[in-house]
């Protein structure tokens, strides 16, 4: 069985209030083949290592962007590091091939809830409709995207005691990952990765 | 004891006097000095017979100014200058020359006489024309490169004029001399080469130049450094004037110019770190002495000769001044000098000049020319230079103004070495600073007072100066003038506010970033003027803080926003203080009301950073906070 090395890339830039991302970033590490990187710790003043960051691209078999939803987005720190690693040449372009073939996906927290993140609901729009930027990176970079792996209703989560089975999943996925268990052609379609994840026998 | 007081006060209350004013009405410091010594000369007769020899005293200046010229040189420069020097220079002494013992055969004057008073008139004022140049600021432009190299061609010529003149005495003349010769001691010369054989004496004038070129090269400087290093300032400006002198006396005992061997040293020391600080020292020793000297050619007009011959003399002067301005409105054309560029060659050296009054007093010693000649060409030779400044302003005003309207395809002036950035201290702080500046292609002038770190800093390629930035001179020869902004890095705290001060005071424009001590100083340099103020260790503490913050588990973004917050409101209050601390008159700078603010700032960060009991976010803590739980009710009803 061929094993995959994969890397979180995880952007929270108030840490002490995180209920949900922080305990997943901690659960991440403990996987053994996933590299957990918190980028908010490593860049506090923006001051990114490019070459440090495409290493670690070119070193790992699947990227994931780990966050909390900020105005149907990622934090500034991840827009910050596409505009600054991906560069034409390494990541797109005639010889940009070093991201080709990777697995890519968005394990993120959403505030609202999943009804309202609808073209009925009250936000329009669902989550894979709103990361088609991301969606779009991972493409043109020649890498295959999932669905986004979500947590709805982020802000009662804790209250409403989601968090420990959402972080059983989150690890269920990542072992699934480290081990080649997701087929990308077969989670193509699913709007989120979660219930996909149930399925997965390891 | 007492006349000499008295003597050195009328000189001075006449130039204190008089200078300004021809200043303030755009005449220049040169008139101003010729109309003092005219007032205390010929009208008031308040100085008599001495000025001749206080004049060869002040003729001292020039050999300075040369010395001076000589530092702005350094050797490249001086070799590119060579085609104009030997063509330009060469052919301006010979054609003036000629023309004039050409119009003096005419007149029925026998050849020896006639050849001197060519010689004579062939020569400029170097006093004059320089100083008026760097006045005016003018110093930079073609037209005034290209009159240096006339004048320093003439300053060099007069050194064979010397050799050839005693050839030329009149035997009639000799008999009648001897005499009154015998009498004028003072006349007679120390010298190391009289009697000589030829060969010997070139021999001597090779080792006495080889002498000037490699002890100005290799002694000069251990030499200003070891003294440098005592920190003594006094002793600094007695060594360059020990260098200068002894030059001037080297060159004399061995019968060449002193001028020349000063500028020869001047040159060779203009690569060196103290050329700024060295600069500064003999400037002010040269302008009092060019003043003197020009105060003493006022002073000796005699009037008496000049009212009997008005008709004689004016019409001479006339004459000469044209006949020069023509040799070179020619040569300037022949050499392609364009513009207003040619008539400032024209213009400005169509005086005769100061060595003139020396070839004039060489001759009557030597007997060629007859002693009621000789008066007569000396007035002319005044009046001349007297009328100098006139052409000057002629030049300025009506002269260059059309040149100017034509065209202004001249951009600004090109400032090769005053750099865009003057930073003065080279200390840790300095260096870095320069390091970033310097690798981001803007040019620096660095100065410091330590010679270990200039010579450090030459060491690994910086352009280093040695000196006293809180000396308005060196910031002038520094070219403060044209730089954007100095950097205030020195360690001494008073100094510094001082230099800022100082400098705003004289150059408003200039942006002023200066490093402070502590807070106290950071207002003080307020008040003095600085635009950009950093405290030293402010940063670095901040820094240290965010680190500690981090390395006991806080979390890296998270340290960095306190440090951020904390910034904040230390810039929020750092007016209030100021402007408490400034308020307080009584001298005691931390006083109650002061005391208040600053704990009030105490408090108020610590608000900013400590966690809000009440569970509302704290200040730094609103950034990515995230809405209240449940707060998505709201949004869907």
């Amino acid at each position: 069985m061929d094993t995959k090395k994969v890397l979180v890339l995880y952007a929270h830039p108030s840490q002490h209030r995180s209920e949900v991302n922080r305990p997943l970033f901690k659960a991440a590490q403990q996987i053994e083949g996933v590299t957990a990187v918190d980028l908010y710790a490593e860049y506090p003043t923006f001051n990114m290592d490019i070459e440090k960051e495409q290493r670690r691209l070119i070193e790992h078999d699947v990227i994931i962007f780990q966050f909390p939803l900020y105005w149907y987005s990622t934090p500034a720190i991840l827009k910050e590091w596409q505009d600054l690693v991906l560069e034409y040449g390494f990541a797109y372009g005639s010889e940009g091939t070093a991201l080709k073939d990777k697995l890519f996906l968005c394990a993120l927290t959403a505030g609202g809830k999943e009804e309202a993140y609808q073209t009925d609901g009250y936000l329009h729009f669902t989550i894979k409709e709103l990361l088609h930027p991301i969606t779009q990176m991972a493409r043109l970079t020649g890498m295959h995207d999932l669905p986004p792996f979500v947590l709805f209703g982020s802000r009662t989560a804790a209250e409403e005691n989601r968090i420990g089975l959402h972080i059983a999943q989150w690890q269920k996925l990542l072992r699934a990952l480290t081990v080649n268990k997701i087929d990308p052609a077969a989670a193509q379609d699913a709007e989120q990765l979660n219930p996909f994840v149930e399925g997965v026998v390891l | 004891m007492t006349a000499i007081f008295i003597q050195a006060f009328i000189y001075l209350v006449a130039a204190v006097i008089a200078v300004p004013i021809a200043k303030r009405l755009g005449l220049g410091s040169v008139l101003g000095y010729l109309i003092a010594g005219v007032v205390i000369g010929p009208v008031t007769h308040l100085v008599g017979k001495e000025t001749v020899t206080i004049q060869h005293f002040a003729e001292f200046g020039v050999v300075m100014m040369l010395f001076l010229v000589g530092l702005e040189l350094d050797p490249k420069k001086l070799w590119t200058m060579r085609n104009r020097l030997m063509g330009l220079g060469g052919l301006q002494v010979v054609g003036t020359a000629v023309i004039i013992m050409g119009i003096a055969l005419l007149f029925g004057q026998p050849w020896s006489i006639a050849l001197t008073i060519g010689l004579i008139f062939s020569l400029s004022s170097t006093a004059i024309v320089l100083q008026t140049f760097s006045e005016k600021g003018l110093n930079k432009t073609d037209g005034a490169e290209n009159a240096f190299s006339i004048l320093l061609f003439q300053d060099i010529a007069v050194i064979p004029m010397l050799a050839l003149i005693p050839l030329l005495a009149l035997p009639d003349l000799v008999a009648h001399a001897d005499v009154l010769h015998a009498t004028a001691e003072h006349h007679e010369e120390l010298s190391l080469v009289a009697g000589l054989p030829n060969w010997a004496y070139g021999l001597v004038i090779i080792g006495s130049i080889a002498a000037v070129v490699a002890g100005g090269h290799f002694l000069s400087r251990p030499l200003f450094r070891y003294i440098a290093n005592t920190g003594l300032r006094e002793i600094f400006t007695a060594t360059a004037l020990l260098l200068v002198i002894g030059i001037a006396a080297l060159m004399s005992l061995v019968g060449l110019s002193p001028a020349l061997g000063t500028f020869l040293a001047g040159v060779v020391l203009a690569n060196s770190e103290f050329r700024h600080e060295l600069e500064s020292t003999i400037d002010p020793f040269k302008g009092l002495l060019l003043g003197l000297f020009f105060i003493t050619v006022g002073a000796g007009i005699d009037f008496s000769i000049l009212w009997n011959e008005i008709g004689l003399i004016c019409a001479l002067t006339a004459g000469v001044m044209a006949l020069k301005a023509g040799v070179l409105y020619v040569l300037a054309r022949t050499f392609r000098i364009k513009g207003s560029d040619r008539w400032l060659v024209t213009l400005g050296l169509a005086q005769a000049g100061e060595f003139g009054f020396v070839l004039l007093g060489f001759t009557v010693q030597n007997n060629v020319l007859p002693p009621e000649l000789a008066p007569v060409l000396s007035l002319v030779v005044a009046l001349s230079m007297f009328l100098t400044p006139g052409l000057f302003i002629l030049f300025e005003k009506v002269i260059r103004p059309r040149f100017e309207q034509k065209s202004n395809e001249r951009g600004a002036d090109t400032v090769d070495e005053p750099g865009t950035v003057i930073i003065a201290g080279m200390g840790r702080m300095g260096q870095v600073i320069n390091r970033l500046l310097v690798t981001n292609g803007i040019k620096t002038v660095v100065l410091d007072y330590e010679t270990y770190q200039v010579d450090l800093m030459r060491k690994i390629g910086t352009k280093a100066y040695y000196g006293d930035a809180t000396q308005p001179g060196l910031l002038h020869t520094a070219g403060i003038e044209n730089a954007a902004a100095i950097v205030v890095a020195i360690d001494h705290q008073e100094s510094c506010v001082e230099l800022v001060k100082h400098v705003r005071h004289t150059y408003p424009k200039i942006k002023i970033i200066a490093r402070a001590f502590d807070r106290g100083q950071v207002y003080l340099l307020r008040q003095a003027g600085a635009d950009i103020i950093e405290s030293e260790t402010y940063h670095t503490a901040l820094e240290m803080g965010v680190q500690t913050l981090s390395a006991i588990g806080h979390h890296p973004f998270y340290a960095e926003q306190q440090k951020t917050a904390y910034k904040n409101i230390e810039a929020q209050q750092s007016d209030l203080l100021y402007e408490a601390w400034a308020d307080d008159e009584s001298g005691e700078r931390f006083d109650q009301k002061f005391r208040q603010l600053f704990i009030e700032l105490e408090k108020k960060i610590g608000e900013v950073m400590g966690k809000d009991k009440r569970g509302i976010h704290s200040l730094a803590e609103r950034e990515w906070t995230p809405p209240p739980k449940g707060y998505t009710d709201d949004l869907e009803s």
